[in-house]
C-alpha cells in the first residue's frame, strides 16, 4: 500500500509539472500585452514600460517561469495584475460559490442518479428500465446552460419562486445564499445524474451476474435481500469511481453555469481574467483547479485501493 | 413458460428494440448530414438577410420555424448551422482520433514512451474540459478552426487512453510476437498488426467524441469564446436567442432541440456499436 501510495504521488507530481508548463505556455500565447491593457487607453510608453517592469513582464520568459514556479510552490500564486491583490486571496474570495455549487450539484446528482440506476437494474428490460435509460440519454444530451436558462425563466423570472441570478447581498447568510444555488445546482445535476444512473445500472448488472449472487439466490434468500445485501454492497465500490469521473464533468459545467447565473465564482474569475490578460490570475486559477481535480482523483485511487486491496499489488 | 426462456425472450426483445433505436439514430444522422450538405440549396431564405418588419415571427407558413430578433429566417440559419456544427465536430473527431490513436498506440507498444506520453495526457485531462478550451481559445483567438484545435486538444487524451489500454493487450498477443520474431519493423507491426485490432474501440470512442464536441462547441459559443458570432452555429443561435426568451422562446428551444437530437443519435449509435462489436457486453444489458 505504501509503495502504491508513493507511486501515485510521484505520478501526480509529474502530471502537475506538465500542467504547470502547459498553463504557462498557454497564457503567454494569449495575444495582447497586459501592461498596455493595464495602463489604460492613453498611457505614455514610459508608463507602460514602468508597469511592465513592476510586474516582471520585462524579464525573459524562462525567468518569468522560474518566478512563477517559486510563487506556486510557496503558495501565494503571485499578484493579480488587475486587482493588485495576491491571486490566492482572489481565489479564496471566489471559492465559496464554486465549492458549494459543486457539492450541492454532486449530492443532487447522486440522489437522483443512484436510485434511478438501481430501479433500472432491478427492472431490467421492463418499460420502467427503458424509460429511465431513455430519460438518462436525453438528459445527458441537454446543454446545461440551456437547461439553466429555461429553469431560470420558468421558476425565477415568471414565477418568482427563486432568485434569478447572483449570489445575494454581501452580508447574506449561508442559508439565504443556498436559494441562489438551487437552480444552478439542478441545471448541473440533471445531466450528471444521467451519467451516474447509467454507471450504477451497469455495475449493478455486473454484480448480479456474479457467482455469489447466484449462490445467494440458490440457497433461497429473498429477492430484496439478495439485492440489498449481496449486490448493492458490492456495486457500491463503483460509486467511488463515479465521483472521480463526474468531478471533472462537474467542474467543467460549473464554469458555464456560473456565467448563466452570474455567480461570482472561480469560473467567472477566469473568464474576466482572460479578457483582461491578467496572466497571474489565469495561471493561478488554472493550476489550483487542475490541482484539485488531480487530488480528487488521487483520493479516489487511494480509497479504491483501501476498499479493494488487490489494486495496490 | 420457464423462467429461463422468459428471460431469454426479454433479452431478445430488448436487443431488437435497441437495434431499432440504433437504426433510427443512424437514419437521423444521415438526414442531418444530408441537410447539412444540401443546406444552401434548400434553405428557403438567405440566413443573414435582415427583415426588421418580420422580427420574432412565430413559426408559421411564411417562416416555417419563425424569425429571430433581426427578422432572419431560423430554418435557413438552422440548416447553415447544421453545416457548421457538424463540420466542426467532424474535424475535431478526425484530429482528436488521429492524434489520440497515434499517442495511444505508441504509448501502448513502446514501454519507455508509455510514462511520458500518458503523463502528458493526464496533465491535459486534469483541466476541466471547458476551462481548458476557454484558455486555449484565449491564446489562439476566435475563429472556427481555432475552436477545432482547442476541442481536439481537449479530446485527444480521451482517445489516447482508450487506444493505449487496448494496445497494451494486443501488443502482448501471440500474433504480434510472431510478427516481431520474423523481423517485421515496429511501424509495420503498429500499422498492420496492432491498429486493425483497435478499430472497434477507436470507432466507438470517436462516436462519443462527436457527441461531446456538439455540446462543447455550443458551450463555448454561449460563453462568447467559440465560433465567431456572425456564423450561425447552433450554439451561437442559442446565445442570440437569450434576450428574447420571454417573447420568443423558440429562438433558443429550436437549436437546443437540434443539439439534443444530434447528441442522443450519436450516443445511441455509440452504445449500439459497443453492444454489437464487443460481445462481452452483449449479455449485460
Amino acid at each position: 500500500m505504501l509503495t502504491y501510495t508513493l507511486q501515485r504521488l510521484m505520478s501526480m507530481v509529474l502530471v502537475m509539472a506538465f500542467v504547470g508548463v502547459g498553463i504557462f505556455v498557454i497564457t503567454r500565447t494569449i495575444p495582447g500585452d497586459p501592461a498596455t491593457i493595464l495602463a489604460g487607453e492613453d498611457a505614455s510608453p514610459e508608463a507602460i514600460e514602468r508597469l511592465r517592469r513592476i510586474h516582471g513582464l520585462d524579464q525573459p520568459l524562462p525567468v518569468q517561469f522560474g518566478i512563477w514556479v517559486r510563487e506556486v510552490v510557496t503558495g501565494n500564486l503571485g499578484k493579480s495584475l488587475y486587482f493588485e491583490q495576491p491571486v490566492l486571496r482572489l481565489l479564496i474570495d471566489r471559492a465559496q460559490p464554486t465549492i458549494f455549487l459543486t457539492i450541492f450539484a454532486l449530492v443532487l446528482a447522486i440522489l437522483i442518479g443512484i436510485p434511478a440506476g438501481i430501479v433500472s437494474a432491478v427492472s431490467r428490460g421492463s418499460v420502467v428500465d427503458q424509460g429511465i435509460l431513455g430519460g438518462a440519454m436525453v438528459n445527458a444530451a441537454i446543454p446545461s446552460f440551456l437547461l439553466g436558462l429555461v429553469l431560470m425563466q420558468y421558476f425565477a423570472v415568471e414565477r418568482n419562486w427563486l432568485p434569478v441570478a447572483g449570489y445575494g447581498p454581501p452580508d447574506a447568510s449561508i442559508l439565504a445564499r443556498a436559494a441562489y444555488l438551487i437552480l444552478p445546482a439542478i441545471s448541473l445535476a440533471i445531466p450528471n445524474s444521467a451519467l451516474i444512473a447509467r454507471m450504477t445500472r451497469g455495475s449493478m448488472l455486473d454484480v448480479l451476474g456474479e457467482d455469489y449472487v447466484r449462490t445467494a439466490r440458490a440457497k433461497g434468500a429473498p429477492a430484496w435481500s439478495v439485492f440489498m445485501k449481496h449486490a448493492l454492497r458490492n456495486a457500491s465500490i463503483n460509486i467511488l469511481t463515479i465521483v472521480g469521473v463526474i468531478a471533472g464533468s462537474l467542474l467543467s459545467g460549473v464554469v458555464v453555469i456560473e456565467t448563466v447565473f452570474a455567480l461570482p465564482g472561480i469560473g467567472q474569475l477566469v473568464m474576466s481574467a482572460v479578457l483582461r490578460r491578467d496572466y497571474p490570475t489565469i495561471q493561478g486559477a488554472l493550476i489550483v483547479v487542475a490541482g484539485v481535480y488531480v487530488l480528487i482523483n488521487l483520493a479516489v485511487d487511494l480509497l479504491y485501493a483501501v476498499v479493494d486491496p488487490r489494486i495496490a499489488r | 413458460m420457464t423462467s429461463a426462456a422468459h428471460t431469454h425472450l426479454l433479452k431478445m426483445r430488448r436487443r431488437l428494440f435497441r437495434r431499432k433505436l440504433v437504426l433510427v439514430s443512424i437514419i437521423v444522422i444521415l438526414v442531418l448530414v444530408a441537410l447539412a450538405i444540401l443546406g444552401p440549396a434548400i434553405a428557403p431564405h438567405d440566413p443573414s438577410r435582415i427583415d426588421v418588419m418580420n422580427r420574432l415571427t412565430p413559426p408559421g407558413w411564411e417562416y416555417l420555424l419563425g424569425t429571430d430578433g433581426f427578422g432572419r429566417d431560423i430554418l435557413s440559419r438552422m440548416l447553415f448551422g447544421a453545416r457548421l456544427s457538424l463540420f466542426v465536430s467532424l474535424l475535431v473527431v478526425l484530429l482528436a482520433t488521429s492524434l489520440g490513436t497515434l499517442a495511444g498506440i505508441v504509448a501502448g507498444y513502446f514501454e519507455k514512451l508509455d510514462g511520458p506520453i500518458m503523463r502528458i495526457m493526464d496533465a491535459t485531462m486534469a483541466f476541466p474540459e471547458i476551462l481548458l478550451a476557454i484558455a486555449l481559445m484565449a491564446a489562439l483567438g476566435p475563429s472556427l478552426f481555432n475552436v477545432v484545435i482547442a476541442l481536439s486538444v481537449v479530446y485527444t487524451p480521451r482517445m489516447a487512453r482508450v487506444v493505449r489500454a487496448s494496445a497494451l493487450v494486443v501488443a502482448r498477443m501471440q500474433f504480434t510476437e510472431a510478427a516481431r520474431s520474423i523481423g517485421a519493423s515496429s511501424p509495420r507491426i503498429l500499422l498492420r498488426h496492432i491498429l486493425p485490432s483497435l478499430l472497434t474501440p477507436i470507432i466507438i470512442q470517436a462516436t462519443f467524441i462527436f457527441a461531446y464536441t456538439i455540446l462543447a462547441e455550443s458551450s463555448l459559443s454561449f460563453l462568447g469564446v467559440g465560433v465567431p458570432p456572425e456564423m450561425p452555429t447552433w450554439g451561437n443561435m442559442i446565445n442570440e436567442g437569450k434576450p428574447f426568451f420571454v417573447q420568443a422562446d423558440w429562438l433558443m428551444l429550436i437549436p437546443g432541440a437540434a443539439i439534443v437530437v444530434t447528441v442522443v443519435a450519436f450516443q445511441t449509435v455509440g452504445d449500439g456499436l459497443r453492444d454489437m462489436l464487443d460481445p462481452r457486453l452483449r449479455d449485460i444489458d
